[in-house]
Protein backbone atom coordinates (compact mmCIF):
# COMPACT_ATOMS: atom_id res chain seq x y z
CA UNK A 1 0.00 0.00 0.00
CA UNK A 2 1.44 3.19 -0.98
CA UNK A 3 2.33 5.76 1.79
CA UNK A 4 -0.72 8.40 0.06
CA UNK A 5 -2.92 5.47 0.96
CA UNK A 6 -1.90 5.04 4.16
CA UNK A 7 -2.35 8.32 5.35
CA UNK A 8 -6.00 8.76 3.73
CA UNK A 9 -6.74 5.48 5.91
CA UNK A 10 -5.26 6.96 8.85
CA UNK A 11 -7.46 9.92 8.79
CA UNK A 12 -10.41 8.02 7.83
CA UNK A 13 -9.38 5.94 11.26
CA UNK A 14 -9.48 9.01 13.55
CA UNK A 15 -12.25 10.28 12.29
CA UNK A 16 -14.04 7.32 13.10
CA UNK A 17 -12.52 7.21 16.51
CA UNK A 18 -13.31 11.07 17.06
CA UNK A 19 -16.93 9.99 16.40
CA UNK A 20 -16.75 6.82 18.22
CA UNK A 21 -15.02 8.71 21.00
CA UNK A 22 -17.95 11.40 21.23
CA UNK A 23 -20.87 8.86 21.49
CA UNK A 24 -18.27 6.33 24.32
CA UNK A 25 -18.06 9.25 26.45
CA UNK A 26 -21.32 9.05 28.00
CA UNK A 27 -21.68 5.85 27.99
CA UNK A 28 -19.10 5.45 29.92
CA UNK A 29 -20.10 7.90 32.81
CA UNK A 30 -23.23 6.64 32.74
CA UNK A 31 -21.75 3.23 33.06
CA UNK A 32 -19.23 4.38 35.65
CA UNK A 33 -20.62 6.40 37.69
CA UNK A 34 -24.24 5.33 38.11
CA UNK A 35 -23.63 1.38 36.84
CA UNK A 36 -25.98 1.99 34.05
CA UNK A 37 -25.83 0.27 31.20
CA UNK A 38 -27.55 2.12 28.51
CA UNK A 39 -28.01 0.04 25.36
CA UNK A 40 -30.35 3.39 23.93
CA UNK A 41 -26.96 5.46 23.75
CA UNK A 42 -27.10 4.25 20.01
CA UNK A 43 -30.22 5.22 19.58
CA UNK A 44 -29.22 9.04 19.91
CA UNK A 45 -26.85 8.70 17.64
CA UNK A 46 -29.44 8.03 15.08
CA UNK A 47 -31.95 10.23 16.37
CA UNK A 48 -29.12 12.76 15.95
CA UNK A 49 -28.30 12.17 12.27
CA UNK A 50 -32.26 11.93 11.76
CA UNK A 51 -33.14 15.60 13.73
CA UNK A 52 -30.24 17.02 11.75
CA UNK A 53 -31.96 15.58 8.26
CA UNK A 54 -35.21 17.13 9.73
CA UNK A 55 -33.68 20.70 10.86
CA UNK A 56 -31.67 21.63 7.92
CA UNK A 57 -34.97 20.64 5.67
CA UNK A 58 -37.14 22.84 8.35
CA UNK A 59 -34.45 25.59 8.27
CA UNK A 60 -32.29 25.11 4.94
CA UNK A 61 -29.36 25.27 6.32
CA UNK A 62 -26.71 22.95 7.74
CA UNK A 63 -25.55 24.97 9.95
CA UNK A 64 -28.55 25.60 12.06
CA UNK A 65 -29.32 21.93 11.51
CA UNK A 66 -26.53 21.13 13.64
CA UNK A 67 -27.21 22.82 16.94
CA UNK A 68 -30.76 22.34 16.80
CA UNK A 69 -30.18 19.04 16.48
CA UNK A 70 -27.89 18.73 19.35
CA UNK A 71 -29.69 20.75 21.57
CA UNK A 72 -32.75 18.48 20.76
CA UNK A 73 -31.00 15.77 21.51
CA UNK A 74 -29.89 17.62 24.96
CA UNK A 75 -33.84 18.03 25.56
CA UNK A 76 -34.03 14.32 24.42
CA UNK A 77 -31.79 12.67 27.33
CA UNK A 78 -33.66 15.37 29.97
CA UNK A 79 -36.94 13.44 29.26
CA UNK A 80 -35.34 9.97 29.37
CA UNK A 81 -33.68 10.67 32.25
CA UNK A 82 -36.68 11.63 34.01
CA UNK A 83 -38.94 8.91 32.55
CA UNK A 84 -36.84 5.80 32.44
CA UNK A 85 -33.40 6.03 33.18
CA UNK A 86 -33.93 7.69 36.99
CA UNK A 87 -35.45 4.36 37.65
CA UNK A 88 -33.03 1.89 36.40
CA UNK A 89 -30.23 3.26 38.93
CA UNK A 90 -29.47 0.45 41.10
CA UNK A 91 -31.72 -2.00 39.19
CA UNK A 92 -30.35 -4.94 38.07
CA UNK A 93 -28.55 -5.00 34.78
CA UNK A 94 -30.75 -7.61 33.26
CA UNK A 95 -33.66 -4.90 33.99
CA UNK A 96 -31.27 -2.18 32.47
CA UNK A 97 -30.78 -4.29 29.52
CA UNK A 98 -34.55 -5.00 28.80
CA UNK A 99 -36.01 -1.57 29.64
CA UNK A 100 -32.82 0.29 27.24
CA UNK A 101 -33.57 -2.30 24.62
CA UNK A 102 -37.45 -1.67 24.54
CA UNK A 103 -36.65 2.04 23.81
CA UNK A 104 -34.13 0.88 20.89
CA UNK A 105 -37.21 -1.13 19.79
CA UNK A 106 -39.90 2.16 20.59
CA UNK A 107 -37.41 4.34 18.65
CA UNK A 108 -36.32 3.35 15.58
CA UNK A 109 -40.12 1.79 15.18
CA UNK A 110 -40.97 5.50 15.35
CA UNK A 111 -38.69 6.85 13.45
CA UNK A 112 -39.83 4.28 10.73
CA UNK A 113 -43.26 5.61 11.38
CA UNK A 114 -42.29 9.49 10.81
CA UNK A 115 -39.39 9.31 8.33
CA UNK A 116 -40.32 5.90 6.44
CA UNK A 117 -37.98 2.94 6.47
CA UNK A 118 -36.06 4.01 3.39
CA UNK A 119 -32.44 5.79 4.13
CA UNK A 120 -32.10 9.46 4.37
CA UNK A 121 -28.84 11.79 3.48
CA UNK A 122 -28.06 15.04 4.32
CA UNK A 123 -26.06 17.06 1.65
CA UNK A 124 -22.49 18.46 3.00
CA UNK A 125 -22.87 22.31 3.42
CA UNK A 126 -20.60 24.04 0.16
CA UNK A 127 -18.67 25.66 2.69
CA UNK A 128 -17.45 21.89 3.22
CA UNK A 129 -17.35 20.82 0.12
CA UNK A 130 -14.97 19.17 -2.28
CA UNK A 131 -11.69 18.02 -1.31
CA UNK A 132 -7.73 19.36 -0.38
CA UNK A 133 -4.91 17.41 -2.04
CA UNK A 134 -2.80 15.57 -0.14
CA UNK A 135 0.15 14.42 -2.32
CA UNK A 136 1.01 11.98 -4.83
CA UNK A 137 -2.56 13.05 -6.87
CA UNK A 138 -4.42 11.73 -3.89
CA UNK A 139 -6.87 13.80 -2.36
CA UNK A 140 -9.06 13.79 0.47
CA UNK A 141 -12.51 15.26 1.54
CA UNK A 142 -12.63 18.79 3.20
CA UNK A 143 -15.83 17.31 5.35
CA UNK A 144 -13.91 14.79 6.52
CA UNK A 145 -11.39 16.32 7.60
CA UNK A 146 -13.97 19.34 9.15
CA UNK A 147 -15.46 16.24 10.96
CA UNK A 148 -12.42 15.40 12.66
CA UNK A 149 -11.13 18.63 13.59
CA UNK A 150 -14.58 19.04 14.98
CA UNK A 151 -14.38 15.93 17.15
CA UNK A 152 -10.78 16.82 18.23
CA UNK A 153 -12.42 20.36 19.75
CA UNK A 154 -15.18 18.87 21.76
CA UNK A 155 -12.92 16.46 23.22
CA UNK A 156 -10.34 19.03 23.83
CA UNK A 157 -13.86 21.00 25.49
CA UNK A 158 -14.45 17.97 27.20
CA UNK A 159 -11.13 17.34 28.67
CA UNK A 160 -10.99 20.45 30.03
CA UNK A 161 -14.49 20.56 31.83
CA UNK A 162 -13.60 16.94 33.63
CA UNK A 163 -9.69 18.17 34.29
CA UNK A 164 -10.51 21.61 35.35
CA UNK A 165 -13.59 22.17 36.78
CA UNK A 166 -15.32 21.14 39.93
CA UNK A 167 -17.91 19.23 38.48
CA UNK A 168 -15.26 17.36 36.54
CA UNK A 169 -13.74 16.29 39.64
CA UNK A 170 -17.25 15.09 40.85
CA UNK A 171 -17.74 12.96 37.90
CA UNK A 172 -14.32 11.27 38.19
CA UNK A 173 -14.85 11.03 41.96
CA UNK A 174 -18.18 9.50 41.33
CA UNK A 175 -16.92 7.06 38.78
CA UNK A 176 -14.82 5.86 41.38
CA UNK A 177 -16.95 5.93 44.56
CA UNK A 178 -20.25 7.48 44.21
CA UNK A 179 -21.47 6.41 47.45
CA UNK A 180 -18.52 8.45 49.49
CA UNK A 181 -19.40 11.30 47.22
CA UNK A 182 -22.64 11.23 48.51
CA UNK A 183 -21.98 10.99 51.93
CA UNK A 184 -19.54 14.16 51.66
CA UNK A 185 -22.92 16.14 50.64
CA UNK A 186 -23.25 15.68 46.51
CA UNK A 187 -26.56 14.96 44.98
CA UNK A 188 -25.54 12.04 42.79
CA UNK A 189 -28.73 11.61 41.28
CA UNK A 190 -28.68 15.05 39.82
CA UNK A 191 -25.05 14.69 38.83
CA UNK A 192 -26.19 11.34 36.75
CA UNK A 193 -29.07 13.66 34.87
CA UNK A 194 -26.56 16.16 34.02
CA UNK A 195 -24.12 12.91 32.68
CA UNK A 196 -26.94 11.56 30.76
CA UNK A 197 -28.18 15.09 28.81
CA UNK A 198 -24.92 15.60 28.11
CA UNK A 199 -24.11 12.17 27.15
CA UNK A 200 -27.13 12.22 25.02
CA UNK A 201 -26.50 15.35 23.45
CA UNK A 202 -22.58 14.78 22.45
CA UNK A 203 -23.97 11.19 20.90
CA UNK A 204 -26.90 13.29 18.97
CA UNK A 205 -24.05 16.27 17.81
CA UNK A 206 -21.68 13.04 16.18
CA UNK A 207 -25.11 11.82 14.42
CA UNK A 208 -25.87 14.95 13.00
CA UNK A 209 -22.12 15.80 12.13
CA UNK A 210 -21.76 11.97 10.50
CA UNK A 211 -25.52 12.31 8.83
CA UNK A 212 -23.60 13.63 5.29
CA UNK A 213 -21.16 10.67 4.90
CA UNK A 214 -23.49 7.99 6.21
CA UNK A 215 -26.55 6.45 5.36
CA UNK A 216 -29.04 7.67 7.88
CA UNK A 217 -31.65 4.93 8.75
CA UNK A 218 -33.15 3.29 11.30
CA UNK A 219 -30.36 0.89 11.90
CA UNK A 220 -27.45 3.34 12.25
CA UNK A 221 -27.10 3.14 15.71
CA UNK A 222 -26.51 -0.41 16.46
CA UNK A 223 -22.98 -1.28 15.42
CA UNK A 224 -22.06 1.93 16.82
CA UNK A 225 -23.01 1.19 19.69
CA UNK A 226 -21.18 -1.94 19.89
CA UNK A 227 -17.82 -0.55 18.72
CA UNK A 228 -18.97 2.43 21.33
CA UNK A 229 -18.82 -0.48 24.06
CA UNK A 230 -15.51 -2.03 23.08
CA UNK A 231 -14.31 1.46 23.33
CA UNK A 232 -15.64 1.91 27.12
CA UNK A 233 -14.40 -1.67 28.53
CA UNK A 234 -11.26 -0.98 26.28
CA UNK A 235 -10.84 2.66 27.82
CA UNK A 236 -11.57 1.73 31.51
CA UNK A 237 -15.46 2.25 32.19
CA UNK A 238 -15.56 5.67 33.58
CA UNK A 239 -12.69 6.56 32.54
CA UNK A 240 -13.64 9.88 29.35
CA UNK A 241 -9.21 9.98 28.83
CA UNK A 242 -9.84 6.21 28.76
CA UNK A 243 -12.18 6.07 26.12
CA UNK A 244 -10.69 9.31 24.23
CA UNK A 245 -7.23 6.59 23.83
CA UNK A 246 -9.47 3.40 23.42
CA UNK A 247 -11.51 5.37 20.53
CA UNK A 248 -8.87 6.56 18.60
CA UNK A 249 -7.53 2.94 18.74
CA UNK A 250 -10.22 1.27 17.97
CA UNK A 251 -10.88 3.98 14.81
CA UNK A 252 -7.31 3.34 13.39
CA UNK A 253 -7.56 -1.07 14.38
CA UNK A 254 -10.82 -1.02 12.54
CA UNK A 255 -10.12 1.21 9.42
CA UNK A 256 -6.31 0.72 9.12
CA UNK A 257 -6.48 -3.12 10.04
CA UNK A 258 -9.26 -3.65 7.15
CA UNK A 259 -6.89 -2.13 4.25
CA UNK A 260 -3.40 -3.72 5.32
CA UNK A 261 -5.62 -7.55 6.13
CA UNK A 262 -6.22 -6.82 2.03
CA UNK A 263 -3.37 -5.59 1.19
CA UNK A 264 -1.21 -9.03 3.39
CA UNK A 265 -4.15 -11.40 2.00
CA UNK A 266 -3.56 -10.20 -1.29
CA UNK A 267 -0.22 -11.47 -1.81
CA UNK A 268 -0.50 -14.62 -0.01
CA UNK A 269 -3.86 -15.87 -0.99
CA UNK A 270 -5.68 -16.89 -4.27
CA UNK A 271 -7.52 -14.00 -5.34
CA UNK A 272 -10.97 -15.79 -4.57
CA UNK A 273 -9.96 -16.70 -1.06
CA UNK A 274 -8.30 -13.43 -0.26
CA UNK A 275 -11.77 -11.53 -1.28
CA UNK A 276 -13.52 -13.42 1.31
CA UNK A 277 -10.92 -14.04 4.23
CA UNK A 278 -10.72 -10.54 4.51
CA UNK A 279 -13.52 -8.65 5.41
CA UNK A 280 -14.06 -11.75 8.22
CA UNK A 281 -10.46 -11.61 9.78
CA UNK A 282 -11.00 -7.61 9.20
CA UNK A 283 -14.51 -7.58 11.95
CA UNK A 284 -12.52 -9.56 14.39
CA UNK A 285 -9.54 -7.21 14.49
CA UNK A 286 -11.27 -4.92 17.65
CA UNK A 287 -12.03 -8.01 19.34
CA UNK A 288 -8.81 -9.24 19.31
CA UNK A 289 -7.77 -5.70 20.27
CA UNK A 290 -10.19 -5.95 22.81
CA UNK A 291 -8.85 -9.20 23.96
CA UNK A 292 -5.12 -8.59 23.85
CA UNK A 293 -5.10 -5.37 25.88
CA UNK A 294 -7.77 -7.04 28.75
CA UNK A 295 -5.33 -9.80 29.22
CA UNK A 296 -2.67 -7.40 30.39
CA UNK A 297 -4.78 -4.52 32.01
CA UNK A 298 -7.93 -6.31 32.86
CA UNK A 299 -9.81 -2.22 34.21
CA UNK A 300 -8.64 -1.06 30.84
CA UNK A 301 -6.33 1.27 29.39
CA UNK A 302 -7.02 3.91 32.27
CA UNK A 303 -8.98 2.67 35.18
CA UNK A 304 -11.33 5.13 36.96
CA UNK A 305 -11.58 3.56 40.05
CA UNK A 306 -7.58 3.51 39.76
CA UNK A 307 -6.71 -0.16 39.96
CA UNK A 308 -8.10 -2.40 38.36
CA UNK B 1 -26.89 18.88 68.64
CA UNK B 2 -27.48 15.11 67.68
CA UNK B 3 -29.87 13.03 69.01
CA UNK B 4 -29.94 9.20 67.99
CA UNK B 5 -33.03 7.48 69.91
CA UNK B 6 -34.13 4.33 69.14
CA UNK B 7 -32.36 3.29 66.41
CA UNK B 8 -32.63 0.00 64.39
CA UNK B 9 -31.01 -1.34 61.60
CA UNK B 10 -29.49 -4.15 59.59
CA UNK B 11 -28.25 -5.96 56.62
CA UNK B 12 -31.26 -7.38 54.79
CA UNK B 13 -33.14 -9.43 57.00
CA UNK B 14 -30.38 -9.72 59.53
CA UNK B 15 -30.90 -7.16 62.45
CA UNK B 16 -27.45 -5.25 63.48
CA UNK B 17 -28.33 -2.45 65.89
CA UNK B 18 -31.43 -3.12 68.70
CA UNK B 19 -32.41 0.15 70.08
CA UNK B 20 -29.31 2.16 69.67
CA UNK B 21 -29.48 5.58 71.49
CA UNK B 22 -26.70 8.38 71.73
CA UNK B 23 -26.50 12.35 71.65
CA UNK B 24 -23.78 14.87 71.27
CA UNK B 25 -24.10 18.43 72.15
CA UNK B 26 -21.93 21.24 70.45
CA UNK B 27 -18.48 21.10 70.58
CA UNK B 28 -18.48 17.76 72.37
CA UNK B 29 -16.32 14.88 71.86
CA UNK B 30 -17.70 10.56 71.86
CA UNK B 31 -16.32 8.23 71.28
CA UNK B 32 -17.59 4.94 70.40
CA UNK B 33 -16.01 1.75 71.73
CA UNK B 34 -16.53 -2.03 71.06
CA UNK B 35 -14.86 -4.76 69.37
CA UNK B 36 -14.96 -5.78 65.83
CA UNK B 37 -18.50 -6.48 64.59
CA UNK B 38 -20.56 -5.10 67.39
CA UNK B 39 -21.97 -2.30 65.16
CA UNK B 40 -20.28 0.76 65.27
CA UNK B 41 -19.73 0.92 61.92
CA UNK B 42 -23.80 -0.20 60.76
CA UNK B 43 -24.20 2.73 63.43
CA UNK B 44 -22.29 5.42 61.32
CA UNK B 45 -23.86 4.30 58.46
CA UNK B 46 -27.59 4.24 59.41
CA UNK B 47 -26.56 7.80 60.64
CA UNK B 48 -25.46 9.22 57.46
CA UNK B 49 -28.54 7.46 55.41
CA UNK B 50 -25.82 4.95 53.59
CA UNK B 51 -28.15 2.46 55.68
CA UNK B 52 -31.71 3.09 55.81
CA UNK B 53 -32.87 2.99 59.52
CA UNK B 54 -35.35 0.28 60.46
CA UNK B 55 -36.59 2.42 62.91
CA UNK B 56 -35.87 4.99 65.30
CA UNK B 57 -35.36 8.64 65.35
CA UNK B 58 -32.51 10.85 64.04
CA UNK B 59 -32.47 14.58 64.55
CA UNK B 60 -29.93 16.91 64.05
CA UNK B 61 -29.54 20.88 64.95
CA UNK B 62 -33.75 20.17 64.79
CA UNK B 63 -33.84 18.68 61.16
CA UNK B 64 -35.14 14.91 61.29
CA UNK B 65 -32.18 13.31 59.52
CA UNK B 66 -33.60 9.52 59.65
CA UNK B 67 -34.74 8.24 55.83
CA UNK B 68 -33.08 11.37 53.99
CA UNK B 69 -30.64 10.38 51.46
CA UNK B 70 -26.91 10.90 52.30
CA UNK B 71 -26.38 13.76 50.83
CA UNK B 72 -28.89 15.82 52.37
CA UNK B 73 -27.47 14.55 55.59
CA UNK B 74 -23.95 15.68 54.81
CA UNK B 75 -25.74 19.23 53.73
CA UNK B 76 -26.96 18.94 56.98
CA UNK B 77 -23.62 19.37 58.78
CA UNK B 78 -22.48 15.83 59.15
CA UNK B 79 -18.54 15.16 57.93
CA UNK B 80 -17.72 11.81 57.05
CA UNK B 81 -14.43 9.98 57.60
CA UNK B 82 -15.29 6.84 56.57
CA UNK B 83 -14.26 3.11 57.52
CA UNK B 84 -11.61 2.19 54.83
CA UNK B 85 -10.57 5.96 54.30
CA UNK B 86 -11.83 5.83 50.55
CA UNK B 87 -10.16 8.83 49.45
CA UNK B 88 -10.98 9.03 45.60
CA UNK B 89 -7.82 7.03 44.27
CA UNK B 90 -7.56 9.40 40.63
CA UNK B 91 -8.06 12.42 42.11
CA UNK B 92 -5.02 14.33 43.47
CA UNK B 93 -5.06 15.22 46.79
CA UNK B 94 -6.00 19.24 46.01
CA UNK B 95 -8.86 17.60 44.27
CA UNK B 96 -10.08 15.44 46.63
CA UNK B 97 -10.43 18.72 49.16
CA UNK B 98 -11.52 20.78 46.62
CA UNK B 99 -14.10 18.36 44.86
CA UNK B 100 -16.93 18.48 47.94
CA UNK B 101 -15.95 21.22 49.82
CA UNK B 102 -18.45 23.92 51.13
CA UNK B 103 -17.92 27.04 52.14
CA UNK B 104 -16.94 28.05 55.81
CA UNK B 105 -14.56 28.69 58.33
CA UNK B 106 -12.44 25.50 56.92
CA UNK B 107 -10.61 26.62 53.94
CA UNK B 108 -7.57 24.25 52.20
CA UNK B 109 -5.24 26.70 53.98
CA UNK B 110 -6.54 26.00 57.48
CA UNK B 111 -6.54 22.34 56.42
CA UNK B 112 -3.48 22.40 55.29
CA UNK B 113 -2.14 24.18 58.73
CA UNK B 114 -4.08 21.73 60.85
CA UNK B 115 -1.99 18.50 58.65
CA UNK B 116 0.91 19.81 57.49
CA UNK B 117 2.13 16.78 55.81
CA UNK B 118 -0.65 16.88 52.58
CA UNK B 119 1.02 20.30 51.47
CA UNK B 120 4.07 18.29 50.27
CA UNK B 121 1.30 16.13 48.53
CA UNK B 122 -1.40 18.35 46.73
CA UNK B 123 -0.51 17.15 42.90
CA UNK B 124 -0.30 13.35 44.45
CA UNK B 125 -2.88 11.02 43.19
CA UNK B 126 -4.97 9.30 46.19
CA UNK B 127 -3.64 5.49 44.79
CA UNK B 128 -0.26 7.15 45.13
CA UNK B 129 -0.81 7.71 49.27
CA UNK B 130 0.18 6.07 52.09
CA UNK B 131 -2.42 4.75 54.25
CA UNK B 132 -1.85 7.54 57.24
CA UNK B 133 -1.98 10.01 53.96
CA UNK B 134 -4.76 9.09 53.02
CA UNK B 135 -6.56 9.55 56.30
CA UNK B 136 -5.37 12.70 56.67
CA UNK B 137 -7.15 13.15 53.25
CA UNK B 138 -9.92 12.43 54.41
CA UNK B 139 -10.24 14.17 56.93
CA UNK B 140 -9.11 17.35 55.60
CA UNK B 141 -12.00 16.43 52.57
CA UNK B 142 -14.20 15.66 55.37
CA UNK B 143 -13.33 19.41 56.99
CA UNK B 144 -13.43 21.11 53.83
CA UNK B 145 -17.41 20.40 53.60
CA UNK B 146 -17.44 22.46 56.91
CA UNK B 147 -19.05 20.05 58.99
CA UNK B 148 -21.12 21.03 62.58
CA UNK B 149 -20.00 17.43 63.51
CA UNK B 150 -17.24 15.50 62.15
CA UNK B 151 -17.75 11.39 62.19
CA UNK B 152 -14.86 9.43 62.36
CA UNK B 153 -15.22 5.68 61.60
CA UNK B 154 -11.83 3.64 62.55
CA UNK B 155 -9.48 7.35 63.05
CA UNK B 156 -5.99 5.68 62.69
CA UNK B 157 -6.51 1.63 62.17
CA UNK B 158 -4.07 0.31 60.18
CA UNK B 159 -1.40 3.53 60.99
CA UNK B 160 1.89 3.48 62.21
CA UNK B 161 2.60 5.38 65.62
CA UNK B 162 4.50 7.81 64.32
CA UNK B 163 1.33 9.03 62.02
CA UNK B 164 -1.56 7.82 64.73
CA UNK B 165 0.31 10.09 66.93
CA UNK B 166 -0.17 12.79 64.56
CA UNK B 167 -4.08 12.49 63.59
CA UNK B 168 -4.38 12.07 66.89
CA UNK B 169 -3.28 15.54 68.14
CA UNK B 170 -4.58 17.13 65.04
CA UNK B 171 -8.19 15.52 66.34
CA UNK B 172 -6.69 17.15 69.89
CA UNK B 173 -6.23 20.61 68.37
CA UNK B 174 -10.19 20.43 66.37
CA UNK B 175 -11.54 19.60 70.28
CA UNK B 176 -9.76 22.76 71.56
CA UNK B 177 -11.09 24.76 68.58
CA UNK B 178 -14.85 23.53 69.81
CA UNK B 179 -15.55 20.81 66.73
CA UNK B 180 -18.01 18.37 67.22
CA UNK B 181 -16.40 15.03 66.85
CA UNK B 182 -17.90 11.10 66.93
CA UNK B 183 -14.57 9.33 67.09
CA UNK B 184 -14.40 5.04 66.66
CA UNK B 185 -10.93 3.65 67.05
CA UNK B 186 -9.32 0.88 68.95
CA UNK B 187 -7.53 2.90 70.90
CA UNK B 188 -8.74 3.02 73.65
CA UNK B 189 -6.30 4.89 76.19
CA UNK B 190 -6.11 7.49 73.40
CA UNK B 191 -9.26 7.89 73.01
CA UNK B 192 -10.27 8.34 77.02
CA UNK B 193 -7.58 11.09 77.36
CA UNK B 194 -9.22 12.77 74.05
CA UNK B 195 -13.05 12.36 74.42
CA UNK B 196 -15.98 13.88 76.79
CA UNK B 197 -17.83 10.89 76.73
CA UNK B 198 -17.80 7.42 75.94
CA UNK B 199 -20.42 4.57 74.97
CA UNK B 200 -19.90 1.52 74.25
CA UNK B 201 -21.60 -0.72 71.86
CA UNK B 202 -22.07 -4.62 72.53
CA UNK B 203 -24.06 -7.05 69.46
CA UNK B 204 -25.55 -3.72 68.41
CA UNK B 205 -26.97 -2.49 72.03
CA UNK B 206 -25.07 0.49 73.70
CA UNK B 207 -23.94 -1.58 76.92
CA UNK B 208 -22.37 1.28 78.66
CA UNK B 209 -22.31 5.26 78.60
CA UNK B 210 -21.46 7.95 80.79
CA UNK B 211 -18.07 10.40 81.01
CA UNK B 212 -14.40 9.65 80.04
CA UNK B 213 -13.23 10.63 83.65
CA UNK B 214 -15.61 7.89 84.65
CA UNK B 215 -14.89 5.49 82.34
CA UNK B 216 -12.56 2.74 84.62
CA UNK B 217 -14.40 -0.43 83.87
CA UNK B 218 -14.35 0.24 79.74
CA UNK B 219 -11.56 -1.93 79.19
CA UNK B 220 -13.24 -4.63 81.46
CA UNK B 221 -16.37 -4.01 78.70
CA UNK B 222 -14.19 -4.45 75.66
CA UNK B 223 -12.51 -7.70 77.52
CA UNK B 224 -9.13 -5.84 76.82
N1 LIG C 1 -22.78 -5.25 54.19
C1 LIG C 1 -23.12 -6.11 55.17
N2 LIG C 1 -23.99 -7.11 54.93
C2 LIG C 1 -24.36 -7.98 55.91
N3 LIG C 1 -23.89 -7.92 57.17
C3 LIG C 1 -23.01 -6.97 57.48
C4 LIG C 1 -22.58 -6.00 56.49
N4 LIG C 1 -21.71 -5.16 57.07
C5 LIG C 1 -21.61 -5.57 58.35
N5 LIG C 1 -22.38 -6.65 58.61
C6 LIG C 1 -22.53 -7.33 59.90
O1 LIG C 1 -23.03 -6.40 60.84
C7 LIG C 1 -22.40 -6.58 62.07
C8 LIG C 1 -21.81 -5.26 62.54
O2 LIG C 1 -20.80 -4.85 61.64
P1 LIG C 1 -20.10 -3.44 61.73
O3 LIG C 1 -19.30 -3.28 60.50
O4 LIG C 1 -21.10 -2.41 62.05
O5 LIG C 1 -19.14 -3.67 62.97
P2 LIG C 1 -18.03 -2.72 63.56
O6 LIG C 1 -18.36 -2.54 64.99
O7 LIG C 1 -17.85 -1.52 62.74
O8 LIG C 1 -16.75 -3.68 63.45
P3 LIG C 1 -15.20 -3.33 63.13
O9 LIG C 1 -14.61 -2.92 64.45
O10 LIG C 1 -14.64 -4.63 62.66
O11 LIG C 1 -15.17 -2.25 62.12
C9 LIG C 1 -21.36 -7.66 61.90
O12 LIG C 1 -21.90 -8.86 62.41
C10 LIG C 1 -21.18 -7.76 60.41
O13 LIG C 1 -20.88 -9.07 60.05
MG1 LIG D 1 -16.33 -0.80 61.61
Amino acid sequence: MSVGLLLVQTLNGLELGVLLFLIAAGLTLVFGVMDVVNLAHGVQYMLGAYLAVAFAAATGSFWLAVPLAAAASLLLGAVLERLVFRRLVGADHLDQVLATFGLILLAEEGVKLVWGPAPRSLAIPDLLAGTVPLFGGLRYAVYRLAVLGAGLLVAGLLALLIERTRAGMRLRAGASNAAMLSALGVDVGRLFALVLAAGAMLAGFAGAVAAPIVSVDPGMGGPVLILAFVVIVLGGAGSVRGSFLAALLVGLTDTLGRSLLDAALAGALPPAAARTAGPALASMLIYLLMAAVLAFRPGGLLPARGRA
Amino acid sequence: MLEVQDLDAGYGRAQVLFGVSLSISAGETLALLGRNGMGKTTTVRALMGLLRPWRGAVSFAGTRLAGLPPHRIAQAGLGLVPEGRQVFPTLTVAENLAATARPGPWTRARVLALLPRLAERLSHRGLQLSGGEQQMVAIGRALMTNPRLLILDEATEGLAPLMRAEIFRALAALRAEGQAVLIIDKQVAELRRLADRIAVLEKGRVIWHGRSAEADGVERLLHL
